[in-house]
């Protein structure tokens, strides 16, 4: 139907990757697929109103609780781990923490690192950075190690591969691994493992994530449904954790809710099939367990949202993935759209503060505000009101200082000016109403084409008489 | 769960407002002002119409300001904050007189109840007179059920519809239960559901023009899960879907038309066909 207009100056931005996106039939019914079935999954493990809202609540209390003692809850956990004898790094940068990990490597003259899925791991490019240094790592989460397989990056920060179907799996692993090619999801997954297992037993350096660093007693808890998470942090000599600051709570009760709101939330799993709870070391009478654990904090933007009371909230994360899974654009674009480590909704929110809104500057506008995001986030973040606010933040002039990393990327005295036109219409009522006459009377003159919306629309026409003129004629009385 | 709660309490940071409790409504008031919105005043009029009509029906006398414009929430969306503040302040100076204020568009009245707070969040004053608004802010479906108490006798022919509620209603203020519950006392209307009911039909204001890819595919979906609903028509209370839901369906070239929710149920309760 509707032209589209080339948009060739835009591959480089999200509207037109989007373009890219929408295009590709497959990649959008792999997507509406597998979401349509997240969102199942998930309503079904909520089947009680009431306990659902009551425990997004309380989850939302703990994490802003964590939160407003953050610095605190760092340096315990800090306290607590070196006691239990784990190593803590702090990185402010990405480049940081990749020069701590491959120093810790380097100490080992380490030379092969597997790694369980890891966000954090991600946003610092640990991969390329390592491989530039000749250390090969291999991802062991099935959906990381499909991607890393095929020189892709995560469309989802809990289903990397997402964004492919089994055909495309068993096409992948025949072209890449020649194995023979099938659809068997079983089949797939054994190719997959047989390969990862010989590698466990030969790494020098395990890496993984963080899902809550547990401050009171020095406990890094890690949750996977596959098994490579608990090897990747036993099987090696050497373990590193990398996580965000954000991922320190209290204590282990409150880690109770949050693992119930994460795992039904991303999953719809009561529980996870693994959760790992690493306190530390190999200790003498242990018979297996890595013989040094590290953990690296990595900060990479995050005190600047921290900073602002309204923008800390995006810090609750608990990174489920439900914002995307039921974010209507998420589900037709996919996450490589988005350009960044973390796409759909908490994309949209977090990666200005580590990124900077110049290289991001259509986050905040894709999205149509349903809340769709803030309804179902297990932490209760007004996803939609950080949006808005980044708005705010994006149009801002040089001289009204924005408060997010290089915001005033979308500042134009153009389109402010027309606002203020805008403004002075719906100011000043007679002017208001000469422009309903204006409109109305002359409504045959309305133009046919009013740019990007007559793309997907006939141009709307406005109506014979306003409503400010119907209502009088009927009203037929005095204003009040 | 409240015994989880036991000291969750934070300090200095923000924590999610506490669930809104039930609205509680007052006895049918005799007056109240029509606020008509921007989206309806220019492009759906007789909705605006149809809607002062169904609660003069109710034995309400409707004051319609001629002094009233937008509310606000384009620029709101868009980031600019002074420039919503200047014409949300218009509004409320025009709406200040403590009569109950019916809006025939979810959004729209969500701004009243739910958005002013933060336009104004800066002036301890103005909120004062921003939460009286909101508290007698009501959607025009929402004011027909709860207030009004409607009990209607539909004198329509047997039809079959299809609902769209906008998001913002929908998630801010429930108002697609309060338009089901009305359709529901309709004896001659079905309304059936559709596919993916409760997705955005891709309006999002500015949204639709700055991302038109995106919001093109989605309004290209909504239209055809109305369409293939089985209803012959869909009624909306949003102006500002119902434009994007009608402009995309004309450009498509397809006969299935959205209307004012205020025109179909006007025209079942008085037996008056509109033009
Ligand atoms: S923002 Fe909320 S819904 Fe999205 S990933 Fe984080 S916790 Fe989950």
């Amino acid at each position: 139907m509707s032209q589209r207009i080339p948009v060739t100056e835009l591959t480089d931005s999200f509207r037109g990757r989007a373009v890219g996106a929408l295009a590709d039939n497959q990649l959008r019914t792999n997507f509406r697929v597998a979401m349509d079935s997240l969102m199942k999954k998930r309503a079904d493990a909520f089947p009680d109103e009431e306990e659902r809202e009551g425990l997004r609540e309380l989850g939302n209390h703990i994490k802003a609780r964590a939160l407003s003692r953050l610095p605190d809850l760092l340096e315990q956990l800090e306290a607590k781990l070196t006691a239990n004898g784990v190593h803590v790094h702090w990185a402010e940068t990405t480049e940081d923490a990749n020069r701590i990990v491959h120093s810790i490597i380097e100490a080992q003259k380490g030379t092969q690192v597997v790694k369980g899925k890891s966000m954090v791991s991600e946003e610092m490019e640990m991969n390329d950075f390592l491989a530039e240094r000749n250390i090969e790592c291999l991802e062991s989460d099935m959906g990381e190690y499909i991607v890393q397989l095929d020189g892709e990056k995560p469309s989802h920060i809990i289903m990397p591969a997402i964004h492919k179907n089994r055909f495309q799996v068993a096409k992948l692993f025949h072209d890449k691994l020649g194995v023979d090619e099938t659809e068997d999801v079983n089949e797939l997954i054994q190719i997959g493992r047989r390969t990862l297992r010989q590698k466990f037993l030969e790494a020098d350096v395990g890496v993984s994530g963080v899902n809550f660093a547990i401050a009171e007693t020095g406990t890094l808890l890690l949750v996977e449904n596959e098994g490579n998470g608990r090897m990747s942090t036993t099987a090696p000599p050497v373990h590193i954790a990398v996580t965000g600051i954000e991922k320190v709570v209290e204590n282990l009760r409150d880690v109770v809710p949050l693992l119930s709101l994460l795992t039904r939330s991303a999953l719809g799993q009561p529980i996870t099939t693994y959760v790992n709870m690493i306190s530390g070391p190999r200790k003498a009478d242990e018979l297996d367990g890595p013989e040094e654990v590290h953990l690296v904090l990595l900060d990479n933007g995050r005190s600047g949202a921290f900073a602002d009371a309204q923008l800390r909230q995006t810090l609750n994360c608990i990174r489920c993935g439900a914002c995307m899974n039921h974010c209507p654009v998420y589900t037709r674009v996919g996450g490589h759209t988005y350009g960044e480590v973390y796409p759909g909704p908490i994309g949209k929110i977090i990666t200005p503060h580590m990124v900077g809104l110049h290289k991001v500057p259509d986050h905040p506008s894709a999205s149509s505000l349903c809340g769709a995001c803030g309804e179902v986030c297990p932490v209760k973040i007004p996803i939609p009101e950080m949006l808005q606010r980044l708005r705010q933040e994006n149009v801002k002039s040089p001289a009204e200082h924005p408060k997010v990393k290089d915001g005033g990327a979308k500042y134009s005295r153009k389109e402010r000016a027309l606002w203020r036109f805008w403004v002075t219409l719906n100011t000043s009522p007679g002017f208001y109403r000469l422009f309903l006459w204006a409109a109305t009377r002359f409504r045959k003159l309305a133009p046919k084409n009013v740019g990007p919306w007559t793309e997907n629309h006939t141009a709307p026409v406005p109506a014979r008489r306003s409503l400010h003129d119907l209502a009088k004629a009927h009203l037929n009385q005095g204003d009040r | 769960m409240s015994e989880l709660f036991y000291d969750a309490a934070p300090n200095a940071t923000r924590v999610a407002p506490e669930r809104a409790k039930p609205r509680t409504y007052p006895a049918r008031p005799e007056e109240v002002t029509l606020f008509g919105t921007c989206v309806v005043d220019l492009f759906f009029p007789e909705a605006g119409l149809d809607a002062i009509r169904l609660l003069e029906r109710e034995g309400i006398r409707v004051h319609f300001p001629q002094e009233q414009a937008c509310c606000g929430q384009p620029a709101w969306t868009s980031g600019y904050v002074n420039e919503a503040r200047e014409v949300a302040r218009a509004q409320l100076n025009l709406l200040d007189n403590g009569l109950p204020v019916v809006v025939p568009s979810g959004s729209c009245a969500g701004m009243f109840r739910q958005h002013y707070r933060e336009v104004f969040a800066d002036e301890p004053d103005t909120l004062k007179r921003v939460d009286d608004l909101a508290e007698r802010t009501y959607e025009l479906t929402e004011f027909l059920l709860h207030v009004c108490k409607v009990d209607w006798q539909d004198l329509g022919q047997p039809t079959r519809i299809a609902l769209h509620t906008s998001c913002s209603a929908r998630r801010e203020m429930n108002t697609h239960l309060h338009a089901r519950e009305l359709l529901g006392k309709l004896a001659n209307v079905t309304r059936l559901d559709h596919d993916h009911e409760s997705e955005c039909c891709g309006f999002g204001g500015t949204f639709s023009v700055r991302m038109p890819e995106v919001s093109g595919a989605m309004v290209l979906d909504k239209t055809r899960s109305l369409r293939e609903s089985g209803a012959v028509e869909m009624v909306t209370a949003d102006g500002g879907c119902l434009l994007n839901i009608n402009g995309s369906l004309e450009k498509q070239h397809q006969a299935f038309r959205g209307r004012h929710l205020a025109s179909f149920l006007w025209e079942r309760v008085s037996g008056e066909a509109m033009s």
